[in-house]
């Protein structure tokens, strides 16, 4: 049978190796689903892992798709690092998206070098006013943050289709609950020819190094990781627990609002009523596979992206549900919780089991 | 307003909260104990799509229901062991069930979108159902609406008058001490995961076989996670939860009484309340702190060592 023992002191390299063996769990149990759809696992997981980047459009929306998850999960890290479960990055990336788009369509015709400065900003704005408004709830109200996230999840993504069906629709559309197509000054730069990956990730990886500096570098930093471990800790040492509570969720919503409005400026080019296949709740398992460190989440925001391609393809090529993307992301993120137990404690298998004495 | 409406709106407001009323009881029992599951929309939409694939193909709607509510305890299970057995963060491992439940369901059910299904019927019971106000409300529903009053009130009685209610309690207020007196603590967590997990994906059942009898994906729309709202809404009290549960089935259609007024809103801003409400609600009960340190089960969320 098998026993688990708790470990002397937690084991210092299961925390790197576990976020592996998890992916190789969901690999393996991959491989057993497709052959039980009675597809070809080898050519299914080939179809997943490496058709998606085998040229130089897929290596750039490669690119294209782990820029916002990116943005999301740096997010997050530090939002989680302070103990504030931010579950909203999906509606705080709705909300840039939106309110950038709200601008951008005013200047259709502009060629203004401020105006992609401009989008950008407001999106930014929005997406920390969104977070903001759950930081005022916990700090003022105290109401749990976990439920303030996801119903503003909800409301961002009903505002939304309200104005793309609505006050943001293309006059000139034939009535398709689109906006109208952004000016190329309010796009961002591509970064090659004949690929879609633009400015964002380049946005994206700054934004890595700028979360990196915060947290192994600042003071600031130090006192949103003291927080989250050990809030009495915190307060004994005279940080201000609101403050980093808002700080945690305004840099996360900002994060997430950028993510957003690079999409709409970005690939998309303009408000449509899906701008996010999920990027803002993926990037809750890309950060804890992250392990919450900025170099983390950048490489496990690489394999999410390469996981929505995946889903992609395997629609394609074998006819199956996109929803596979979301069901492997779910198995990921719980055999990453089931692997991270070995941190603290050990495997034994005994022979039989331990005679009791009473 | 006339009383046609009034009828109408109370009629489905019932309805509305039912769902919402049958995963609040289960996760009340289960927090309780001491967990939270945060895997309650996950669990909710397994269960609509088991529940709604096994009517379809069996034709039997009770069929459907027991599917229903197997593939929540299965779900449940998935969760009990990462942080029974395991110890694993509840708040992570609930919402893994959730991502889980939510990619699952809709691979599994990605055929059967748009297919119809006949649902339940409602039973009008004589005399009572023709009680002015609430007797079309309480009295012209189905039989999981039926079903839902009696779950309430048995496990109403469960924890007012009965070991077992008081079992779950100890275990979810001082897990050390019922440990101590000798109560299995485990395994009464296991059973109370287990029953959320029943009465989630019954839930689910009664959204793809009751209330809208199709199934489409991410049909639950949020509810599992305003049922969450609800159990603290209800300080953990069950009859609170029913209160609660109406309440919020009424916000849910307040649209309905906006047409029959003839008041005309996108229907993208009304459907905004419920979420807009479970805030408000959210916002009204935890200003004050003392009250949820109060009912809150004091374990709750935090795994049991046993101490040997």
């Amino acid at each position: 049978m098998i026993k688990m023992e708790p470990r002397q002191e937690s084991s210092p390299w299961m925390p790197y190796v576990s976020p592996l063996l998890a992916g190789g769990l969901t690999l393996i149990t991959g491989a057993i689903l497709f052959a039980a759809l009675g597809q070809d696992p080898i050519f299914a997981l080939k179809t997943v892992l490496i058709t998606p980047i085998s040229d130089a459009y897929g290596v750039g929306e490669l690119f294209v798709k782990a820029g916002p998850i990116l943005l999301c999960a740096l997010g997050l890290s530090v939002a989680y690092r302070a103990n504030v479960w931010n579950i909203g990055a999906e509606g705080q990336l709705l909300m840039g998206g939106l309110a950038g788009s709200a601008l951008a369509v005013q200047f259709t015709e502009s060629e203004g070098l401020w105006l992609l400065p401009a989008v950008l900003f407001f999106g930014i704005v929005a997406g920390m006013l969104w977070a903001a408004l759950a930081a005022l709830l916990k700090t003022r109200f105290n109401t749990n943050e976990i439920l303030t996230t996801i119903m503003l999840n909800y409301i961002a993504f009903n505002l939304l289709q309200y104005c793309v069906h609505g006050p943001l629709k293309d006059p000139h559309g034939f009535n398709f609950p689109e906006s109208a197509m952004f000016a190329d000054a309010a796009r961002l730069p591509l970064l090659m020819e004949d690929a879609r990956v633009h400015l964002g990730i380049i946005l994206a990886l700054v934004s890595a190094v700028a979360v990196w500096v915060l947290l192994g570098k600042s003071f600031l930093g130090y006192q949103i990781q003291v927080l989250g471990r050990d809030s009495r800790a915190a307060k004994m040492a005279g940080f201000k627990e609101k403050r980093l509570v808002w700080l945690a969720l305004v840099l996360s919503g900002g994060l997430a609002g950028l993510a957003g409005v690079g999409e709409v400026a970005g690939p998309i080019g303009q408000l449509v009523p899906q701008i996010s296949p999920g990027y803002g709740y993926a990037a809750i398992i890309v950060a804890f596979l992250g392990r919450l460190h900025p170099v983390g989440v950048t490489l496990a925001s690489i394999l999410m992206a390469l996981l929505f391609m995946g889903g992609e393809m395997v629609q394609i090529e074998l006819n199956l549900p996109l929803a596979l993307v979301g069901m492997f992301q779910g198995m990921l993120l719980f055999y990453l919780l089931a692997c991270d137990v070995l941190i603290l404690y050990r495997i034994r298998w005994v022979s039989k089991p331990a005679v009791q004495t009473a | 307003m006339d009383i046609e409406l009034v009828n109408n709106v109370l009629q489905a407001a019932v309805r509305t909260g039912t769902p919402l009323l049958l995963v609040a009881l289960g996760e009340t029992v289960a927090e309780k104990s001491g967990v939270l599951n945060l895997g309650q929309e996950g669990m909710l939409l397994v269960g609509a799509v088991m529940g709604f694939i096994v009517t379809l193909t069996t034709g039997s709607l009770m069929l459907g229901f027991m599917a229903a509510m197997l593939a929540g305890v299965l779900m449940s299970m998935l969760f009990g062991v990462l942080v029974l057995k395991l110890n694993a963060n509840q708040y992570a491992t609930g919402l893994a069930l959730t991502i889980f439940g939510t990619g699952l369901s809709a691979f599994i059910g990605a055929g059967y979108v748009g297919q119809p299904v006949t649902g339940l019927e409602p039973i009008a019971i004589p005399l009572l159902s023709d009680i002015p106000i609430v007797g079309s409300a309480l009295f012209n529903q189905d039989l999981m609406v039926y079903l839902s009053f009696v779950a309430t009130a048995v496990l109403f009685w469960f924890f007012k008058s009965t070991r077992g209610g008081l079992i779950v309690k100890a275990v979810g207020e001082s897990p050390d001490s019922a440990n101590a007196i000798g109560l299995p603590v485990l395994p009464t967590r296991y059973l109370a995961v287990a029953f959320g997990g029943a009465m989630a994906g019954v839930a689910g059942g009664y959204l793809s076989l009751a209330y809208t009898p199709l199934w489409a994906e991410n049909m639950s729309a949020g509810r599992g996670w305003i049922a969450l709202a609800l159990v603290v809404f209800a300080s953990w009290r069950i009859e609170r939860v029913m209160l609660g549960a109406y309440l919020f089935g009424l916000a849910s259609i307040l649209h309905l009484v906006a047409q029959g007024l003839g008041f005309s809103f996108s229907p993208n801003l009304l459907a905004m309340l419920p979420y807009v409400a479970t805030i408000l609600v959210l916002v009204m009960l935890s200003s004050n702190p003392a009250r949820n340190k109060l009912y809150a089960p004091v374990s709750l969320g935090q795994p049991f060592f046993k101490s040997t």
